[in-house]
């Protein structure tokens, strides 16, 4: 028996080994509905009352303004199963009865009536969750890769800084009424993570002398002008972390755009002042920092990440590999080695695995989430889940003897869809299902993509297994379809006289430090999304050479340098396009309905809630 | 009804309207009170709440109030004796049978604020006997104050000091309602092992809404007026005094044609996993 990691007792009762934060505050949940309760006599402008809403994490709803959208930061992604369980709780009383992962490490409950907000925010601030500057112009969920931790190309694991920088901004005065919102992603490797397109996007690395540290991007995100951060320096190190964070916070609050709403986010600034000068008044204002810093904030700062870090598991299993597969020919089986195929990595601690829970495009019923806190509890040594970008939940930590068991748990409650980490696993954000600024119903596109690509089982072919599909609902990016290998942002086009659904499609985006943007290819019909998906695929099966994937052979073409019929963009839009064409309303009334509807589509949306 | 009287004359005291299992357990002792299992009757007959007597759901719905009249006679039910109900759906299905007693005139009829399968986990007594009880008298006295119909709702919709409670879901409250109704789903109601929330966290939630307590209530679901039957005693354990429940609920609204509001121009159901 291995001690360390076995005897559950020291890991479950170390209060090093799991959260221990309290992020919420039960008198911001009264004073909440204190302020309802004026905006509704009056006594409250709509104006200060969206910024108060938005400032606490909740968003309207679309086109009926008495709902809200409110979103639960999970800072690190780090969730526990007490967490999990009362957001279980919560949307059954007050939402819909599902919770919804999104893109960014939060998990949002929608058309939660605004006299409710206060309701969900007291039982959230029970578990120590909070909504906090989760909307509105303020330092947003502060990400951290899935894998931190666990990821053996890490040079050490970012999750204690992510916690402790989530910490030290929130409640900040300095970031309460910043220019636009700021967005920090921590990665585990130049590999996973968002780093550069984030505000600030951190990789950790270790430096020759053996100083921990990181490698720092700023000025990147994703929009409706979207671009990749710049690396400060080739090295920041720990102790210049939190002055480095700081004196970039402080530049954009003092030079970013507070008049043009379309333009104030500090990757504006960056770009139309040029990186090299940013980047100078970047180490200009650091040093003012540094100078001018009292030591006691620097000293709280450490204590933030001493109490972040957790033990590690210091693991010497005798489990080494994967259950043995195939002992039974059953069908049971299949879909559990197809399920080991697409969801199970391999952690750097020998003998331990992650396991990734497919979800359609980020939600989860509550009594999934009960199911899976339950599972987590009994069979994650670190006995907590991270949700993911890819709008997943990764546990991680299982035995490898656990393995089977953990899918047989999660089989019952409809949680071991395969294709986690494949292209099936579509991203799509809310979309028409909830946001005012949406065009067209991407959230519902990307199940019914998820579920076709699982049906043709795409999710088995290894040629596919790196692409991914990103859509958004909008040009504004939630869905990060600019780092997809297909990426979707939706609108609406006119044929004749009738409105279509459409969606923009995009080639070739990617993410690690590496990450490039996606280039636009060409419009399609909502309703051919997924035939031309189809397409693509058989065209690169014919055209593809040697062992290259999806992915590389996009990038081949989109860089114009394909081989055989198809060399570039041009070609295979000439293949694409008859898919593409529609015809007059009347010949095909379905492809002028979204997805999700029978009415004829239109182009409705509402003010957006982004920027208070 | 005239209480003063029956309290004078009997021995019976009135039991709260949410009774706790120390109460029911001290009733069942006594032999003080009817326990009565609206669940089906297979499932009574398998186990039951010591000394509970059978009374399924289905047996009342649909019919006239003398026909309630007669089961309470049946399964021994004086005026004045108090009837405990509980069911294994959450508490809707019971709601909706002390309801009925209660709009026939047996006002002395409260909710077990535990589902039977939570009573079991507890570890508290049952049996599986086929309980019959002598017949006794019962009188029948109209509660027309916790009635409404169609009529009355489609009046009350647009009235200042009435408030309209659907008890349905969310979403599908969005996509259509009656017309200036409020949604109070009955998943709010409840608490993680109780069929309802705390008096005070349900008051707290209605004053949240600005909903004042003195005004009248009236509340409605899908079909049976079974969510909006627990929404009805959710209410009233909250001290509000005038709630009425329109039982044919949204099913007879619809049927009778009756204008609706419906929501269309967001895809919410696309957003639940199940």
């Amino acid at each position: 028996m291995n001690d360390n990691v076995n005897s559950d007792s020291k890991y479950y009762n170390n209060p090093l080994t799991r959260p221990h934060i309290k992020w919420g505050k039960l008198e911001e949940a009264n004073n909440f509905a204190h302020k309802v309760k004026l905006f509704r006599q009056h006594a409250l402008s709509e104006d200060d009352f969206r910024r108060f809403r938005l400032q606490h994490g909740a968003y309207g709803s679309r086109l009926q303004m008495g709902y809200s959208m409110v979103r639960i930061k999970i800072p690190g992604g780090e969730i526990t199963p007490e967490q999990l369980e009362k957001i279980a709780s919560l949307s059954e009383a007050f939402s819909i009865g599902s919770a919804h992962v999104s893109t960014r490490q939060n998990i949002q409950l929608h058309w939660v009536q605004l006299e409710d907000v206060s309701e969900v925010m007291r039982g959230l601030a029970e578990v120590g969750l909070t909504t906090r500057e989760a909307c509105g112009n303020t330092v947003r969920n502060v990400m951290c890769s899935h894998f931190a931790g666990v990821c053996a190309k890490e040079e050490f694991d970012a999750s204690p800084y992510s916690k402790a920088i989530a910490q030290f901004f929130l409640r900040n005065p300095m970031c309460q009424n910043l220019p636009r919102k700021f967005k920090v992603n921590f990665s585990c490797c130049n590999e996973h993570g968002l780093v550069r397109i984030a505000d600030i996007g951190l990789v950790p690395m270790i430096n020759e002398n053996g100083v921990k540290g990181f490698r720092i991007y700023l000025g990147g995100g994703l929009g409706a002008a979207s671009f990749l951060g710049h690396l400060v320096e080739p090295f920041t190190p720990e102790n210049r972390l939190l002055s480095t964070c700081l004196a970039t916070i402080r530049l954009f609050d003092r030079h970013g755009n507070r008049e043009n709403m379309a333009r104030n986010r500090m990757r504006y600034f960056v770009h139309e002042i040029g990186w090299d000068i940013f980047q100078r008044m970047v180490f200009k204002e650091r040093s003012i920092v540094e100078m001018t810093m009292a030591g006691s904030t620097l000293e709280s700062f450490r204590v933030l990440l001493e109490g972040h870090q957790r033990e590690v598991f210091k693991i010497q299993n005798k489990h080494l590999e994967l259950p043995i597969l195939n002992t039974q020919n059953t069908s049971t089986n299949d879909s559990f080695n197809r399920w080991m195929n697409t969801n199970i990595v391999h952690q750097k601690q020998q003998g331990y695995f992650t396991a990734f829970v497919t979800l359609g495009a980020g939600d989860i019923t509550a009594n999934q989430l009960r199911v899976l806190a339950a599972s987590i509890r009994e069979l994650s040594i670190e006995r907590t889940a991270r949700n993911t970008p890819q709008q997943n939940f990764a546990i991680r930590y299982i035995n490898g003897k656990d393995v089977l068991n953990f899918y047989t748990r999660l089989a019952d409650a409809g949680l071991t869809n395969p294709g986690a980490l494949t292209i099936a696993s579509a991203v799509g954000c809310t979309g028409t299902t909830s946001c005012n600024l949406a065009i067209t119903n991407s959230h519902r596109l990307a199940k019914e993509i998820e579920y076709k690509f699982l049906e043709l089982q795409y999710d088995i072919d290894e040629d596919l297994r790196d692409s991914t599909i990103k859509i958004s609902g909008c040009p504004n990016s939630c869905g990060q379809h600019e780092i997809a290998t297909i990426g979707f942002f939706g609108g609406a086009s006119r044929i004749e006289n009738s409105m279509a659904p459409t969606y923009t499609m995009l080639f070739s985006g990617s993410t690690g430090e590496q990450g490039e943007l996606g280039k636009t290819i060409m419009r399609v019909p909502a309703k051919r999304v997924i035939d031309i998906l189809r397409k693509i695929i058989e065209i690169y099966r014919q055209e593809k050479s040697g062992n290259e994937t999806l992915k590389h052979w996009i990038r081949r073409i989109v860089n114009g340098a394909g081989t055989g019929n198809i060399r570039g963009v041009e070609d295979i839009k000439r293949l694409l396009s008859p898919i593409a064409q529609l015809d007059p309303i009347d010949l095909d009334p379905e492809s002028y309905r979204d997805y999700g509807t029978d009415i004829r589509f239109s182009a409705k949306t509402a003010r957006g809630e982004c920027a208070a | 009804m005239n209480t003063k009287k029956l309290q004078s004359t009997n021995s019976h005291a009135k039991i709260p309207l949410i009774c706790n299992t120390d109460t029911v357990q001290a009733l069942i002792l006594n032999n003080s009170a009817r326990i009565v299992d609206v669940r089906k009757s297979e499932e009574y007959l398998q186990s039951h709440i010591r000394s509970a007597a059978s009374l399924p759901l289905s047996q009342i719905l649909e019919k006239e109030p003398s026909g309630i009249i007669e089961i309470l006679k049946n399964l021994g039910v004086t005026d004045t004796l108090p009837v405990v109900i509980y069911d294994d759906t959450f508490g809707a299905l019971a709601a909706r049978v002390a309801w009925t007693l209660q709009y026939v005139g047996h006002s002395n009829t409260s909710l077990l604020e535990v589902t039977y399968s939570q009573w079991k986990r507890m570890g508290l007594e049952t049996e599986s006997n086929n309980n019959k009880f002598p017949k006794v008298e019962h009188a029948m006295r109209i509660n027309h104050k916790i009635q409404a119909d169609a009529s009355y709702v489609d009046l009350a919709k647009e009235q200042e000091n009435k408030f309209l409670v659907d008890s349905r879901e969310r979403l599908n409250f969005l996509t259509e309602h009656i017309p200036n109704a409020k949604n109070i789903p009955y998943t709010m109601l409840r608490s993680d092992n109780n069929i309802l929330r705390k008096p005070e966290e349900i008051r707290r939630l209605i004053e949240n809404r600005g909903m004042s307590t003195d005004s009248e209530y009236i509340t409605y679901c899908g079909s049976a007026g079974t969510l909006s039957g627990l929404a009805f005693f959710a209410l009233k354990s909250a001290g509000i005094k005038n709630v009425k429940l329109y039982s044919k609920s949204f099913r007879e609204w619809k049927l009778l044609g009756k204008v609706k509001e419906e929501f269309k121009d967001a895809n919410y159901w696309d957003l639940s996993a199940d």
